[in-house]
């Protein structure tokens, strides 16, 4: 038969080993329509049973509060599954069994999956399963996710369930006699004029109001606004009794009274427990050293330096391999396409574009995986425990700090991992501020750019000014943070509310799906938007190429050079190959060549967009200090940050200045007028705030589900770095210091 | 029998929850998380800049910022 089936649960109950433990390698991930909540599917295939399930965001509850919450409630009710299977974790029963209530108070078909039978068993806790399935009215089954046992006996309940689809009326819970009242004479109006009775029954939208949920009172209102009215007013009176006389609101009531209920079930004979509910066990006790006030910190700086190492050392050798295949392919492509505009596209655009993107491919999974075993251990829930006092200060969260590692928190990271890494965060608005702030920080694109200007004007105090750019990225960053905390992400933080869950080793298996599946969609990410942009940024700095007079002049050039050397020469010339030691007047001829092609390829860039861009903006730049030069090289830095220093080396008629060997640039900058050691002061500003690189907008787009804050960092971001560099500019002139 | 504020409790300290003086998401927070009148709390430590608190309620560890335990109101023995 075919099925749907639902996932349900508190997070780290085991629900996604469960989910891994059913469909293996058959899933899939999205997103749902309009939030930025993951929705993974899969499918289970037994003999002929063929089983669609999705596996719902981890939630303790079922409010509108939190995105994944309400998207888990919506995805019952508009989608209807079959069968809902909510894993509680019986080591935990009683907290688990509050969102179970709640799924049965939706009235919807749930079976329930005793899960992590082995902890509870060695915490000496007992569960009658048969007991709480006779109380609860649904099916029991205990399971073990990690080792696959209970499985087959869950997917057969279910499925049992799923065929004879049997209507059960909600569970009705008492909730004392005020609000049973209420809920009476609410039931009685909703059902008159059929109240959003197509989605739900009419006690639970009776809850709903009660319990003053924002989602449901605003469709009521626009489904009925009379009747929602009625229902408000009686809220209203229901809520001011029970002000007066209990000094409770009724949606506190309700929580309290859920757990009262929970509580009757399990004292009826459900759980046996054998020691003292509170006592400490292992994960407690490597609690007292983890998060220890003296070693805590230290194990913490270790950790992250270890996750940091691990992600960036190991990466780079497979790195490795993707660039050298890339050159290669570029290399072949040289040699075979036709010199012209189709070569330039395909190795500058394309593969260039292409090789840049994928280069990441590795880094992205070395880090998802180390993030993925610190999180799956346990151990980044410590982390956010013992950083949020710092990062509150900043309107974050200690999750953020992961994320700003990531990004280059200790020099050489890369923010495009760095944003994906603002998935541990759960609070919206500390995200979205993370995400937003990560770019500034000094990633492994920059450094190039860095080491440029400082063995260029700094040379003496390289480490010091190296440290410096660190500080001030993490300054930079916390406090555009707070900025904008306090201006258009306001508002209460969210509840730090969270649970420290138990230490657990990963099963490999997780971190493998984990890790795999974020990469896929890096990868799938590249190969669209990234490629587009990636042709565009090359058009930008190709187009419209010099006007064929002046290319003739060129050629014209280079025709009078050969034309003045002997015959033999040009005869060698041709015939060179690299190890062939060349005569001085070869040498000579080549030499004078070579700056004719260079001349060529800076008026080139100054005449194409870009260049008519970076000219453009002069008029702004200079107060910063930056020429047109700069400016270029600043706009190809939106390819990808270590572009500023090959088009500096191309607009100073160097040619192609690789990255790493920027030696005879940074000579000709220290030498070329009208720079100094403050142009290069404010540059580094600049280049520290400015713009992330397309890769990481698009990125930020897709974290943060909209284009919007991803022009917003493009936009902002310059702006502040222009503000911050016609700062130091200015007020470093006019103090006279680092002046040429 | 006194009653206090769960930031003034010690680590170690254990108590009966009285009352949850707020309301909106964080109190509902609060409530989901099972910390509702009646449950049985101890405190397991504190993070090392004393804020976050972490206790202990129905058999796992929660963590609340200081001022979020400030409603939790607490029944010490």
């Amino acid at each position: 038969m075919e099925a749907k089936i639902a996932l349900a649960g508190n997070p780290n109950s085991g629900k996604t080993t469960l989910f891994n433990e059913l469909t293996g390698a058959r899933q899939h991930v999205g997103n749902y329509p309009g939030v930025t909540v993951e929705k993974k599917e899969g499918t289970y295939i037994h003999n002929e049973d063929k089983i669609h399930i999705v596996d719902l965001p981890g939630t303790y509850s079922l409010t509108a509060y939190s995105e994944e919450e309400a998207v888990a409630r919506d995805f019952l009710v508009n989608e209807n599954p079959d069968v809902v299977i909510d894993i509680v974790d019986a080591s935990n029963l009683e907290r688990n069994l509050y969102l179970a209530i709640q799924f049965l108070e939706m009235g919807v078909p749930v079976c329930i999956a005793l899960n992590m039978m082995d902890v509870a068993k060695s915490r000496g806790i007992e569960i009658n399963a048969e007991k709480l399935s006779t109380l609860l009215g649904n099916p029991v089954i205990p399971t073990i996710a990690r080792t696959g046992k209970g499985k087959k006996e869950l997917i057969n309940a279910a499925t049992k369930m799923a065929q004879e689809r049997k209507k059960k009326g909600p569970l009705t819970i008492s909730y004392g006699n005020d609000l049973d009242e209420a809920i009476l004479e609410m039931e009685k109006a909703i059902k008159a004029s059929d109240f959003l009775t197509d989605a739900y029954h009419a006690r639970w939208t009776a809850l709903k109001y009660l319990e003053n949920d924002k989602q449901i009172l605003s469709k009521g209102e626009k489904s009925n606004p009379s009747v929602s009215a009625r229902l408000e007013k009686i809220v209203e009176k229901v809520s001011l009794h029970l002000q007066r006389t209990l000094n409770i609101y009724p949606e506190a009531m309700i929580a309290d009274q859920r757990y009262g209920y929970i509580n009757s079930i399990i004292k009826q004979g459900v759980l046996q427990q054998k020691y003292d509910q509170n006592r400490l066990y292992t994960s407690d006790k490597i609690d007292k050293v983890v998060t220890n006030r003296f070693l805590g910190p230290i194990i913490m700086i270790a950790s992250l330096m270890a996750l940091y190492h691990f992600t960036f050392t190991y990466s780079e050798i497979p790195v490795g391999w993707f660039e050298s295949f890339f050159g290669w392919l570029g290399d072949a492509a040289s040699t075979h396409l036709p010199d012209g505009l189709l070569k330039s596209l395909v190795v500058s655009g394309v593969i260039d574009g292409v090789g840049g993107v994928l280069g990441f491919v590795p880094l992205i999974m070395f880090m998802f995986f180390g993030i993925a075993l610190l999180e799956d251990s346990g151990y980044l829930a410590r982390v956010a425990f013992m950083l949020d006092r710092v990062f509150r200060i900043f309107g974050l969260h200690g999750s953020s700090v992961m994320a700003y590692i990531v990004s280059g928190g200790i020099a050489g990271g890369c923010a495009v991992p760095g944003v994906m890494a603002t998935r541990t965060l759960k609070s919206p608005k500390e995200r979205l501020a993370t995400l937003l702030t990560v770019p500034f920080m000094s990633c492994g694109a920059k450094l190039p750019v860095f080491a440029l200007l400082v063995a260029a004007f700094f040379a003496n105090n390289e480490a010091t000014i190296m440290l410096m750019i660190t500080l001030v990225s993490w300054a930079g960053a916390l406090l555009v943070a707070k900025f904008l905390r306090v201006t258009i992400i306001k508002g209460e933080s969210t509840p730090f509310v969270m649970e420290l869950p138990p230490y657990r080793l990963p099963t490999f298996k997780g971190l493998a799906i984990h890790t795999w599946e974020r990469t896929w969609q890096y990868i799938k990410k590249a190969g669209t938007v990234i490629l587009g942009i990636s042709i565009i940024l090359w058009a930008m700095m190709t187009f419209p190429g010099l006007p064929d007079s002046r290319v003739q002049e060129f050629e014209n050039m280079r025709e009078t050079v050969k034309m003045s050397a002997e015959a033999t020469v040009i005869q060698n010339l041709v015939t060179i190959g690299e190890s062939t030691k060349l005569s001085k007047k070869v040498e000579d001829l080549q030499n004078q060549l070579i700056v004719i092609d260079r001349k060529e390829a800076e008026e080139g860039l100054r005449n194409s967009v870009a260049g008519r861009m970076g000219l453009a903006l002069e008029g702004v730049s200079k107060w910063a200090g930056f020429d047109w030069r700069t400016n270029i090289a600043l706009v190809g830095g939106f390819a990808a940050k270590e572009v500023v220093v090959s088009a500096l080396g191309t607009a100073y008629s160097l040619g192609e200045v690789d990255p790493e060997e920027t030696g005879s640039l940074s000579e000709t900058l220290a030498k070329t007028p009208g720079w100094s050691p403050l142009v290069a002061l404010s540059l580094i500003i600049f280049t520290i705030f400015y713009a992330p690189c397309f890769i990481t907008v698009v990125m930020i787009v897709r974290e943060s589900g909209s284009w919007k804050w991803g022009l917003f960092s493009m936009a902002f971001n310059t702006v502040l770095a222009l503000v911050l560099a016609t700062l130091v500019f200015q007020i470093g002139s006019i103090m006279g210091i680092l002046g040429s | 029998m006194e009653k206090i504020m769960m930031r003034e409790m010690k680590d170690n300290q254990s108590g009966v929850i009285s009352a949850i003086k707020v309301g909106g998401e964080l109190g509902r927070r609060i409530r989901d998380m099972g910390l509702v009148p009646g449950a049985t709390v101890k405190i397991q430590g504190r993070a090392p800049l004393y804020d976050p608190v972490a206790i202990r309620v129905m058999g796992f560890t929660l963590t609340l910022r200081n001022n979020e335990a400030d409603h939790v109101e607490v029944e010490v023995g």
